[in-house]
């Protein structure tokens, strides 16, 4: 019987985010279920898992897609800088 | 045994109120009282409306923007705000209603988006109170979405909060920009605030007692409509007035006493004309949607087609 990598994401709290905690080898669904229970869930520390075959996972890691080098600051929070426009602004106002 | 079940149902709704008013989180798998699902579905539905009909006034000024990186700014926001749509759609689809009927129940006006989006954009001041002020506004509704007993959309809020600091930061940096250029520009922001405030404070909806809020009891929502406008008067006012501009509303103060602002009570009855679709753009807005959505009718048959 042909074994399958299966990636599991937990939930470790209600509401929370699922997160990748590894992966486990199982010949098919039902076995890969319990055997993620088994490895990231006997202690009670998981409330849901997500078991999904590795097969299915898609990935993207190109650079160039991801973090272009291309100055994309007028994007963020971090590329306006306030300080001294508020300050001239009171400045301005105060001198009025 | 039909009693029997009847019961069941009962028991169990009061299990899940008892749970999700309790803190519990309700992931989309979950079983769940159909009043909840439609309460959920609907709250999300009008939030993703809001965001795709939101830049609507927002491009009509990508090609008037003063310089290429408020060019880019601006465009990066409308971009954004089609995406918080998708994520926003996407979670309503999973609660079972489909893109395609919310898209038309939105352009046939049977589903609603938030009032500020019904008005027109005069001039490039306006960009800048609608990025620092609306989306102020809206982003302290979201953040009071953090905690949605409805998990999935809690967790798409995270999202959605991190990006909406960028356009509150960037509508800021217009703002003070303006504020620091001629006498014509200041006047400027002065008369955008000064049409934007009435919609501002009619934006979080009339005061609810919270017994009559079923978004509030299912704790889709967790704080309620005068509270965040409390809060945004707090965090705004003064604000405003350190830019040496002036709230267009006389009564408007802080009661030491009660620890709240008073106001000139917003008209309710603008607010209910404006989101049923009687507002000065509404209908253009409209249907300017629907001839996006039929020139791109194309584009979604290619994409099906192609796979
Ligand atoms: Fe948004
Ligand atoms: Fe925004």
């Amino acid at each position: 019987m042909d074994m399958h990598v299966y990636e599991v994401f937990q939930q470790q709290k209600e509401g929370g985010a699922l997160v990748h905690s590894g992966n486990i080898q199982a010949p098919d669904d039902r076995l890969a279920i319990h055997y993620a229970r088994e490895l990231y869930g006997r202690r009670g520390e998981s409330v849901r898992l997500w078991v999904i075959p590795r097969d299915h996972v898609l990935e993207l890691t190109d650079p160039d897609l991801l973090k272009p080098p291309f100055d994309r600051s007028y994007r963020s929070v971090e590329g306006y800088r306030l300080r001294d426009k508020l300050a001239s602004v009171r400045a301005a106002r105060e001198g009025s | 045994m039909a009693v029997e079940t009847e019961a069941t149902i009962e028991e169990r709704t009061q299990a899940f109120r008892d749970h999700v008013t309790s803190g519990g989180k309700v992931e989309m798998t979950d079983w769940m009282p159909d009043e909840y699902r439609r309460s959920v579905l609907k709250f999300i539905e009008m939030h993703a409306n809001s965001e795709i009909m939101g830049v609507l006034p927002e491009r009509e000024w990508i090609n008037r923007a003063p310089s290429v990186r408020r060019k880019l700014a601006l465009t990066s926001k409308v971009q954004d705000e089609v995406g918080h749509g998708q994520l926003l759609y996407r979670l309503a689809e999973d609660l079972g209603k489909p893109r395609e009927q919310m898209l038309e129940d939105l352009m046939a006006g049977r589903t609603k988006f938030h009032n500020v989006f019904h008005y027109p954009t005069h001039t490039w001041a306006d960009v800048g109170i609608i990025a620092w002020l609306v989306d102020a506004a809206a982003i302290l509704s979201q953040k009071a979405l953090l905690t949605c007993s409805y998990a999935p959309y809690a967790r798409t809020m995270q999202k959605i909060c991190w990006e909406e600091s960028f356009h509150i930061k960037h509508g800021y940096d217009i703002v003070l920009s303006m504020m620091n250029g001629t006498e014509e520009q200041r006047a400027m922001v002065q008369e955008a605030l000064d049409r934007w405030w009435g919609p501002l404070m009619q934006f979080h909806g009339p005061p609810t007692p919270v017994e009559k809020d079923k978004d509030l009891a299912w704790r889709i929502k967790s704080k309620g409509n005068e509270q965040l406008r409390q809060e945004f008067l707090s965090m705004y006012v003064p604000r405003i007035l350190d830019l040496g501009l002036s709230i267009p509303d006389p009564n408007l103060r802080y009661d030491e006493e009660t620890g709240r602002w008073q106001y000139t009570e917003p008209s309710w009855e603008e607010l209910r004309s404006v989101v049923t679709g009687h507002g000065p753009r509404s209908q253009e807005r409209l249907a300017f949607r629907r001839l996006n959505y039929d020139q791109g009718e194309w584009v979604r048959q290619a994409v099906m087609t192609a796979s």
